[in-house]
Order: structure tokens, then sequence, then C-alpha cells
């Protein structure tokens, strides 16, 4: 009883708390001074006709690699858990090999989910999407070759070594940056290029695509740990 | 658009309640996964296509996918280790 009454009051203070938010409903007809000087030159400074991978990458870079930090922690945490969970004999036994119309399928679809991704992480300076969205679908092609069966499992080195290596070669870049350019993570130190074009917008094409093949790798090496068959100790 | 959006904002409240209060396991995740889907439609007609991809690969897709498997691997393991006591007993 007293638990429900204390439940309730909490929630009565949460709504009290969230209710202010209401008033700021409805169509906003102006922005924040620094959401007008995104707007005003971002598209100058940095020749990207994307300009939300222009904030995601340079203005808020540094809050893309806590992101793509706390992702690294999460996933070697998964991992962690899923290290003694390896399925037992009788187990692995029970589970039969792909049907024919299965592994053809997932085998065809494969290679066109996995282009698809790298196509989403290098366009994300032209088009919508970009370094996590592409690791995600490479990672769900990834997963759809290991729930058909058709590979036992995904190399531990081959995903550890992309994805230390693209982590390492993105701060690299980001001090490069420092260096050769105005600050951290700063992508004009690259050049220019033609407006749009998929060598343009300095460093941006390559750090999405580095953030790509981390996360990629890194969710790729996620669902492994809890589908595989166990075949590694 | 403002009804559009309504419309959606109450798909997304009834599937979130109904993952709640249904029985069955399956039938939480997968609405819990369409509450991901709605959402990102959402944002798509809300002019936030960047958004939108991250929600629909990793809040639907995703999600769901490491949900189920979890939930596959932890009612093996629940079904072994009954098996296994019913069998000291």
């Amino acid at each position: 009883m007293l638990k429900r009454i204390l439940l309730i009051v909490s929630m009565v203070l949460l709504a009290l708390i969230l209710l202010p938010l209401l008033e700021g409903l409805g169509e906003q007809t102006h922005v924040s001074s620094l959401a007008e000087y995104y707007l005003s030159s971002g598209a100058d400074d940095l020749n990207s006709p994307n300009l939300v991978t222009s904030v995601v990458v340079t203005y808020r870079g540094l809050d893309t690699l806590g992101e793509v930090t706390v992702l690294f922690a999460a996933a070697a945490g998964i991992m962690l858990a899923f290290k003694g969970l390896k399925m037992d004999e009788k187990e692995r036994e029970k589970t039969q090999g792909p049907s024919e119309l299965l592994a053809s399928g997932a085998s065809l679809l494969f290679p066109i989910l996995f282009i698809f991704g790298i196509y989403i992480f290098t366009h994300g300076h032209l088009s919508p999407g970009g370094g996590f969205q592409g690791g995600v679908v490479i990672a769900s092609a990834a997963l759809l070759l290991l729930l058909s069966g058709v590979i036992p499992g995904v190399s531990h080195l081959m995903t550890s070594l992309l994805e230390a290596l693209a982590g390492a070669s993105y701060v690299a870049i980001g001090l490069l940056g420092l260096y050769l350019a105005a600050g951290f993570l700063d992508p004009r130190f690259l050049p220019r290029g033609e407006w749009s074009g998929i060598f343009s917008a300095g460093a941006i094409p390559v750090i999405y695509s580095l953030v790509g093949i981390k996360v990629g790798s890194e969710l790729s090496a996620v669902l492994n740990a809890m589908i595989s068959k166990g075949g590694e100790k | 658009m403002i009804y559009i959006v309504a419309v959606l904002g109450i798909v997304i409240a009834v599937s979130a309640v109904f993952a709640l209060y249904t029985g069955k396991i399956l039938s939480a995740i997968i609405a819990s996964g369409a509450v991901s889907l709605v959402a990102s439609l959402i944002y798509i007609l809300a002019g936030a296509p960047d958004v939108a991809m991250t929600e629909a690969s990793i809040g639907s897709a995703l999600t769901t996918v490491v949900f189920l498997i979890a939930w596959r691997r932890i009612s093996r393991i629940v079904a072994t280790s009954t098996e296994k006591e019913d069998k000291n007993a």
C-alpha cells in the first residue's frame, strides 16, 4: 500500500516537473543564435551539403568521439558478460544447419547490404545517414549470415583489429586537425573539394568512414558473441 | 500534418502500454520495436531523416534482435537448469 502511494506521489511530482515543457510545444518560428551560426556559415565553412553531418562530425565532434567511446564500453561489457555463456555440446548438436533457401537468400543479400552500409557512411556528408547508421547496416548484414548459419562466426581477431585501428585513426585525425587546422577534430586540413563531390568537405568523409568501420565491427562482434555456437574458447 | 503526428503518437503510446502489460515476452519485444519504428516515421515527417535512420536501424532493428537473442538464450539456460534439477530430484 505504502509502495503504491509512493509510486503515485513520485509520478505526480514527475508530471509537475515535466509540465513546463508543454508550453514550448508547437511550431518553432526562430532558432537559437548558435543554430543561426551553423545555418548561415556551416555550408561555407566546411563545404558539406548535409548540415547535420557538419554539426555531428565537426562542431560537436568531441561529443561524437564520446558517443563512440560509450558504444565501445557497452560492447566490451556485453562481450564480457557473454564470454562465460557458451552453449554446451548437447545444445550445439541440437541446432541444425541452414535450409537451402535460407542459406542462398542470406548469401545473396549479404553483399548488397554490406555495400549499402559502406555507401551510407561514405556519403554521410552528402545525404542523410553517416557512420553510426552505416555501421548498424553492416552489422545487420553480418547478423543475417550468423542467424542463417551460413558462417559459424565472425573472426574475433578481424573485428577487434578493425575496431582498434579505426578508433586509433579517428583520434589521430582529430590530432592532425589540431596541428594542421584550427582545432581538435577540425576537418579542414584536407582540401575542400568540389561542392557535393564524394571527395569533398575536408576530412569529414574520412572521419565518418572510420566511425562506420568501428561501429560496424563492434556491433558485429557483439552479435557474434551472442549468437555464435561457441567455437572459440 | 499535426493530426498525422497525433495519430502516430497515440500508436506509440498504445504499443508502449501494450508492451508493459502483455504477459508474453515475445509480444512485448515486438511492441517495443514497433514504438521505435513509428517514432522514426514521426522524425521523417518532422524533416529529420538522419535521426529517423538511426532510430529505425538501431531502435527498431538491432535492439529488437538483441532482445530476441538474449531472450532465447535465457529461456534455454532456464530450460536446461530445470532439466538438471528434475534429474537430481
